[in-house]
């Protein structure tokens, strides 16, 4: 197949860009108006989105081409944009993200998948070591257009290594960008912008959201998109509230929803914030939430211990102790290794749990 | 930009390939991808030239000797090259450079490396191979930025096709597959040179990085240079292969031995990797039989692991010494000759003591400049920070030195 229109290149040196806008054109005509969409879907759409805008954008990894990848995300990308543009590598995680960094470096913008979670640790030294560094090495004469997407965390029934929260690792190392989208349009939104940017991104992909379902406008998404919004550091109101807030993110985000419905018919109102990036975070409008409630519990599925939940806390106290009415609380994971399957829900973050401890939020004071 | 090239193998890339091989050399697949029984050598280490057949060629494994003005630039790069290692490794001495891994005894790969090359290919190096970075055209002074400890890295990869010298070992051979990769996907005719060290060659990078290459077969050269340890492991602790290059039948390519202190051979068979690989042969392994002649950098101390002895034989086998006498018995290396390459030499090295001896100040700010592309609030404030210390300081602030007065 050949593709003769050419997108913008972080390193330059690719020809300059005619945008493929009959293809676009054609995507959008094919949907406008809310649809019933899952967040598969919006992750796949997105990637064929950015596919026809950048001829510089890849999608390469482990069973994305002729499967379409275990979660059937990069499905349909090999047979439409051919084997030069989505392919299969041998399997080798740090083969991937090396390869990727010497693209990247020539022009391209890969968009790679690890296959799940634990089995993107082999390539940790190339994140940590290169992807996370080159920008900063070469002060900025190398840039990283690159997005590594990580189906990630559990509540999937998934067996040992398929369901690790493993964003702490990446959000603790400077130099990359962590996005975790939790609702079906921001999978479409903040996939496409990762891919637009030219920061390299570790692109968290909650496996148990993979099926879940919204009514979605991609045609408005796209518009959205080609106007150049940006969600990269801004966190979501997801729901109103006055009381309390709920922090969580990615997989959490529903959980929390689910817990603030709970405590509604009880009276109590609890606004819930999805973070959306974690590097980097919104302070503001997590500590305006605070501020307005005066107290919060933080969620997440990752163990508790030195994790992100660890530092939103820590950052939320230090700018807004004074609007605290009770210490802020966390319900995370365990700090036991990922249980299997038919223990997973006692690890796992849930309504009743959330609900607890917000009980324990002093409201007696 | 236009993406058409096919890089994905065939179901009968295997078959294909031993074809290939069969017309182009007359030879099987294996004996093809197997080094020749002997290492590549053209000059013994006295300078005479050996005979055709003690060169260690075989049918298909055949090396045409360098043309007079190739050997004669090459020679030139091989003196300043060493004039290079021998100020830096005084400069270190002189408390002006933090470190350097001096790559003195195997000047002869560091040219070889970078020379055969042409303007659009890719090199990507390793610490030890400041020289080839340099011979490559990237301003000395620039190149030891990274030694001297201003920055992890002092020059514009994209101005002259070079990584910044890599540190954890063999990562940048898969960056080197990488930038192959794109530039085949787009049609254009890149070779990328690959180097690493022996020890090297154990880790995870190096097998995922010469297995890529072969599989999406990019023209990407890979280059031991087997110094024989690793810092001080000898090559016996991590590999008993037959030799390096016989990696390379493993993963379906070709792999070769060259005498890496002799820089004749070195340039016959690089420019011969380079033009194969150019023409669509796939990538190529060759490994160099050199030696480090000083420690693994100034911090190490050589002599808690190899014999003096050891040294000494080497030293015999210096590839300075060996090209001056083979071009001297030639008739192209006179005496003024000689001189105006020894005054190149002193230029560069009198270039180096300048740019290094002066203290450029460094920016601290810089620390938040180039994280990202778009930079975060968060190192927004802490930069902020940081300058309003650098202020305070500045400005003889009493509340800093108030806590000094107060001990
Ligand atoms: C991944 C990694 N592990 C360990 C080191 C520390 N280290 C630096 S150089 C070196 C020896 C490498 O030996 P070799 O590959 O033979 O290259 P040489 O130094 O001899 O040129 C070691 C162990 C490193 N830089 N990277
Ligand atoms: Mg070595």
């Amino acid at each position: 197949m050949t593709v003769t229109t050419a997108g913008t290149s972080a390193n330059g040196n690719v020809s300059a860009a005619t945008a493929s806008a009959a293809a676009s054109a054609a995507a959008t005509a094919e949907a406008t108006g809310p649809q019933s969409l899952t967040m598969a879907k919006a992750l796949n759409t997105a990637m064929a989105d950015a596919m026809r805008a950048d001829p510089s954008v890849l999608v390469f990894g482990e069973d994305v081409g002729m499967l379409g990848g275990v979660f059937r995300i990069t499905d349909g990308l090999m047979a439409e944009f051919g084997e030069q543009r989505c392919f299969d590598t041998p399997l080798a995680e740090s083969g991937i993200v090396g390869m990727a960094v010497g693209m990247a470096i020539n022009g391209m913008r890969p968009v790679i998948e690890m296959q799940f979670d634990a089995f993107a640790y082999p390539a940790f030294e190339q994140i940590v070591s290169h992807v996370a560094k080159m920008h900063n090495r070469t002060k900025g004469k190398l840039k990283m257009p690159m997005v590594i997407r990580v189906p990630y965390a559990g509540g999937i029934g998934g067996v040992e290594h398929h369901c690790d929260s493993s964003e702490s690792y990446y959000a603790h190392t400077a130099g990359l960008k962590v996005y975790t989208p939790a609702t079906v349009a921001d999978g479409y939104r903040m996939l496409r912008e990762a891919i637009g940017s030219d920061d390299p991104v570790m692109f968290m992909e909650p496996k148990k959201l993979y099926w879940s379902k919204d009514q979605v406008d991609l045609g408005a998404l796209r518009v959205e998109h080609d106007a150049g919004t940006s969600t990269e550091g801004r966190a979501a109101v997801a729901r109103p509230g006055t009381d309390a807030t709920l922090i969580a993110y990615g997989p959490s985000v529903p959980t929390a929803l689910a817990a603030a419905a709970a405590a509604a018919e009880e009276g109590r109102s609890l606004e819930v914030i999805d973070v959306r990036t974690l590097v980097p975070f919104d302070d503001e409008t997590v500590c305006a939430s605070v501020r307005k409630t005066g107290r919060a519990v933080v969620i997440a599925e990752a163990h508790g211990f030195a994790s992100v939940s660890s530092e939103i806390v820590a950052r939320v106290q230090e700018r807004a102790f004074h609007y605290l009415a009770a210490p802020i609380l966390r319900v995370t994971g365990f700090d036991v290794p990922f249980p299997s399957p038919k223990l997973e829900h006692y690890y796992l973050p849930s309504v009743d749990r959330i609900l607890d401890a917000v009980d324990d939020l002093q409201w007696e004071d | 930009m236009t993406i058409h090239a096919d890089h994905s193998a065939p179901e009968t890339a295997v078959e294909d390939q031993a074809a290939d091989v069969r017309t182009k050399f007359g030879i099987s697949v294996e004996d093809y991808m197997l080094p020749a029984r002997h290492q590549i050598q053209m000059v013994n280490p006295d300078g005479t030239l050996r005979s055709h057949d003690e060169q260690g060629t075989e049918p298909g494994h055949e090396y045409p000797t360098p043309g007079d003005s190739e050997l004669m630039a090459a020679y030139e790069q091989l003196v300043v090259g060493r004039r290079v290692n021998d100020q830096n490794s005084a400069l270190v001495r002189q408390g002006r450079m933090a470190v350097y891994p001096s790559s003195h005894g195997q000047e002869a790969c560091q040219v070889a490396a970078a020379m055969c090359l042409s303007e659009g290919d890719w090199l990507f190096p390793t610490y030890r191979d400041a020289v080839a970075v340099m011979t490559r055209g990237v301003d000395p002074v620039e190149v030891m930025t990274i030694f001297r400890g201003d920055w992890h890295g002092g020059y514009d990869p994209t101005e002259h096709n070079v990584g910044i010298q890599c540190t954890p070992l063999t990562t940048q051979l898969l960056h080197a597959v990488g930038v192959a990769h794109a530039a085949k996907l787009r049609g254009e005719n890149t070779v990328v040179m690959a180097m690493c060290g022996d020890g090297a060659t154990s880790e995870g990078d190096f097998h995922e990085a010469l297995n890529f290459a072969a599989v999406f077969h990019l023209p990407v050269i890979f280059f031991v240079q087997n110094n024989k340890y690793a810092i001080s492991v000898p090559l016996s602790h991590q590999s008993v292969a037959p030799s390096l290059a016989h990696k390379a039948v493993g993963y379906g390519m070709a792999g070769e031995r060259v005498d890496g202190n002799d820089l004749v051979a070195l340039l016959a068979v690089m420019d011969r990797a380079v033009k194969l690989a150019r023409d669509g042969s796939g990538p190529l392994l060759i490994e160099a039989h050199t030696y480090r002649m000083q420690a693994h950098t100034n911090a190490d101390d050589a002599t808690r692991y190899r014999p003096d002895s050891e040294v000494a034989e080497w030293q015999a086998k210096d590839p300075l010494a060996r090209m001056k006498s083979y071009l001297t018995d030639k008739g192209l290396l006179d005496a003024a000759a000689s001189e105006r390459i020894a005054s190149h030499a002193e230029a560069v090295a009198t270039q180096l003591r300048e740019g290094l001896g002066e203290d450029v100040p460094v920016q601290p700010l810089d620390l938040f400049k180039y994280v990202f592309a778009k930079q975060t609030p968060q190192l927004k404030e802490q930069s902020e920070l940081l300058a309003s210390e650098l202020a305070r300081a500045s400005s003889g602030d009493t509340d800093n030195s108030g806590t000094e007065s107060a001990k």
